[in-house]
């Protein structure tokens, strides 16, 4: 199935003024509290700076810190998977739940199952799947997809919350209070958590020397899911292991703040060991990590810890939302994740970015996303997939500014433009003039008045 | 700086057959200040639309056009934040992957606020301007060439540009809010993703008017070139001046 491009599907956002410019002021405003939460920590810069070598150390020497991650939790009693890509993770999730008779899985937030489409999968099998985080819940009532990692449902408004759940979950007509639809959900989800054997978290930790699973939430979801059933599966990228509970203190001061601009998430939960008589699994996932470390071009990007705010501070994902782009993360990071995926799939995405470099300076752990979109760009002529106008333009531009005397030529001719009649320049064509008036040549150009005034005299 | 030096002025395509009072003025400022300034006539492009655009390879004969042209200046000064950064951050990395030289440039090459501020060290500019502004901070100017402190960044507040305008006589000085968010100009990006780009470019001009000045200024004649645009289609109450223009005006 050929998806629609980036360009059109944000043509097709713009298109809902209201919904657009309250989208792009919504995100905005998490970009501006992540502002005033960094500004309250003087050592702020040097914090972003400490967890982008944790992290390049970490990953430059995973192989060490992934087998010291493994030993330390087994002996806290808990069972290690390794999976080398979705489909080894989906069978050993669907293999637990199976030793278990489970017919059931609550699951918290994490883009991890995302990214192996494990609930299609177990829906298939026959599991009844459930999502507990609000925003999670939300979507999987629509049936749609998450439009931006942290706060995956942001772009729905309540009154669409309060539509669905009249018809879900028999809330009153026409009531849209956040507060008495949240507690309609928690009523709801708490028969879903009482039944369940087996809950699954993600993971946003792994403290390799400790063997703990750290789960930042802010909803108590990921917990209430854990306490009640026996079995816990821990679905973890290998991406995901730092080295001490040192490093940690550096990552937890970064997240939320660069995340959604709170201090901390309510919950930052230590998983250690297995409950009394229940199993803690902990499956760990390579899909494609691997081999992104062998890429000198891309190798930071195993360095996000998926806070979103490249999303936030984004101009273009803010004004085109997270369903224009074609892979299942959006934005900044979504662009490059979705290139080391599959660039063919993904290419189409790379023209989401004005290389405004902001991503750059939000990033908690510092990734040169803008650098890396510009390097994707360059690739794209090699696999066949260059814009074809682009590159005409650049032929163009390359013989016109090669030789000076072309250039010097067209700079004299360049007014005749001024006078070309309005119908000829702004067609269809011309994708500058729809919402643009041209710029007008000058009379006489820079290189006219330098000979003129300065070399004649 | 020394007053011996030479410097090779830059005038970017589009500001020598567009904006060329731009390059006047940037002449005749630095000339007025004593400085000894020659301008290589055979310039053309520095490579910057193809290569964000995908084609990097193609910006390599005008790279080392580049490089011949102003080898035997001290300085290379130009009107243009985002020219000059690509100048001096990417001509290296493009030369140093097609196995060629070391690039000169990178170390010299200087965008024109830049130069004032931090070379020749302006303590004031001749005659007035007595208008309100709103500073366009552009992508660029600011997370390249760090021409004020990026908004993302807790570092100290600095702005070369606000400093530079308040040795002017005259000139009020504004900022917009969200202080330096892209106006969406982008190179190509402007005519692929028109439809954002020209949003980009309203809400920026809608930050920009509710300053209440009377011009947008900013080290970018690229970024004023987009919003003018915009500004003339929709018949918005605003003007535009390289920050350069108004520094020399009255010149």
């Amino acid at each position: 199935m050929k998806k629609e491009t980036h360009i059109h599907a944000a043509e097709r956002f713009l298109n809902n003024k209201k919904n657009a410019v309250w989208h792009d002021e919504t995100l905005w405003q998490t970009r501006a509290k992540r502002d005033r939460q960094a500004a309250l920590i003087p050592e702020w810069e040097q914090l972003r700076e400490l967890a982008s070598k944790i992290k390049m150390h970490t990953i430059t020497h995973l192989d060490h810190y992934l087998e010291q991650f493994a030993a330390a939790a087994e002996k806290n009693g808990a069972t290690v998977h390794w999976a080398k890509d979705a489909a080894e993770h989906n069978a050993i999730v669907l293999q637990i739940l199976q030793q278990h008779q489970a017919t059931q899985l609550v699951k918290s937030k994490s883009m991890l199952t995302e990214e192996c489409h494990l609930n299609p999968f177990l829906i298939e099998k026959g599991v009844d799947v459930v999502e507990s985080d609000l925003g999670e819940r939300i979507l999987q009532l629509m049936d749609i997809p998450p439009s931006h990692i942290v706060m995956p449902a942001i772009h729905i408004q309540r009154e669409a919350v309060g539509k669905l759940f009249e018809e879900k979950l028999n809330t009153e007509k026409g009531n849209a209070d956040p507060t008495y639809l949240t507690r309609a959900m928690r009523k709801s989800l708490r028969q879903k958590f009482l039944a369940s054997t087996v809950a699954m978290t993600g993971a946003n930790f792994g403290i390799a020397e400790t063997g703990d699973v750290v789960v930042c939430t802010n909803e108590g979801n990921a917990d209430m899911g854990t306490s009640i059933a026996k079995v816990h599966i821990v679905s973890m990228g290998i991406e995901k292991v730092i080295p001490s509970h040192d490093a940690l203190s550096v990552f937890v001061r970064l997240l939320a703040r660069s995340a959604t601009g709170q201090p901390s998430t309510s919950y930052t939960s230590h998983y250690q060991k297995p409950q009394k008589e229940g199993e803690l699994h902990i499956i760990l996932v390579d899909n494609g990590r691997s081999s992104i470390l062998a890429d000198k071009d891309h190798i930071q990007t195993l360095k996000c810890i998926r806070c979103g705010a490249c999303m936030n501070t984004c101009p273009v994902y803010r004004r085109s939302g997270g369903y224009s782009y074609s892979y299942f993360i959006p934005g900044p990071i979504g662009i490059n994740l979705g290139m080391l995926k599959a660039p063919k799939n993904y290419y189409t995405n790379l023209s989401a970015c004005t290389l405004c470099f902001s991503c750059n300076s939000v990033c908690p752990v510092q990734v040169d996303l803008g650098n890396q979109i510009y390097k994707w760009r360059q690739g794209l002529d090699s696999i066949g997939k260059a814009n074809r106008t682009k590159k005409v333009m650049s032929d163009g531009m390359r013989m016109m500014f090669k030789q000076s005397g072309i250039y010097h030529a067209a700079l004299k001719a360049a007014p005749l433009i001024n006078l070309m009649p309005r119908a000829l320049i702004y067609c269809k064509a011309d994708k500058w003039g729809i919402g643009r008036e041209l710029p007008q040549f000058a009379k006489q150009s820079f290189n006219s008045w330098w000979k003129k005034e300065v070399l004649k005299k | 700086m020394d007053h011996l030096a030479k410097i090779g002025l830059f005038i970017p395509c589009y500001v020598n057959a567009v904006f060329p009072e731009v390059g006047i003025a940037t002449y005749k400022l630095l000339k007025q200040l004593g400085i000894d300034v020659d301008y290589p006539v055979d310039q053309t492009c520095c490579g910057q639309p193809m290569a964000n655009a995908g084609f990097e390879g193609k910006s390599l004969p005008l790279i080392h056009k580049f490089n011949d042209l102003f080898d035997t200046y001290d300085y290379v000064v130009g009107p243009s934040a985002s020219c000059v950064a690509f100048v001096k951050e990417n001509h290296p990395h493009i030369l140093a992957a097609h196995g060629q030289h070391q690039c000169q440039m990178s170390g010299k090459i200087y965008e024109v606020c830049e130069f004032l501020h931090d070379i020749v060290k302006v303590e004031k500019f001749p005659g007035a301007f007595p208008h309100k502004v709103s500073v366009h901070n552009s992508c660029h100017g600011v997370r390249e060439l760090h021409l004020s402190s990026p908004s993302e960044l807790h570092t100290p507040r600095y702005s070369k540009i606000k400093d530079l305008l308040s040795l002017k006589e005259g000139v009020e000085v504004f900022e917009p809010q969200r202080v330096d968010e892209c106006c969406g100009f982008g190179g190509m990006f402007a005519i692929e993703e028109d439809a954002v780009s020209v949003q980009m470019g309203k809400d920026k001009l809608r930050n920009h008017i509710a300053t209440g000045a009377e011009y947008v200024t900013g080290a970018d004649s690229s970024c004023l070139m987009h919003m003018q645009g915009i500004a003339r289609r929709e018949k918005l109450p605003i003007q535009f001046i390289h920050v350069v223009e108004i520094l020399a005006a009255g010149l």
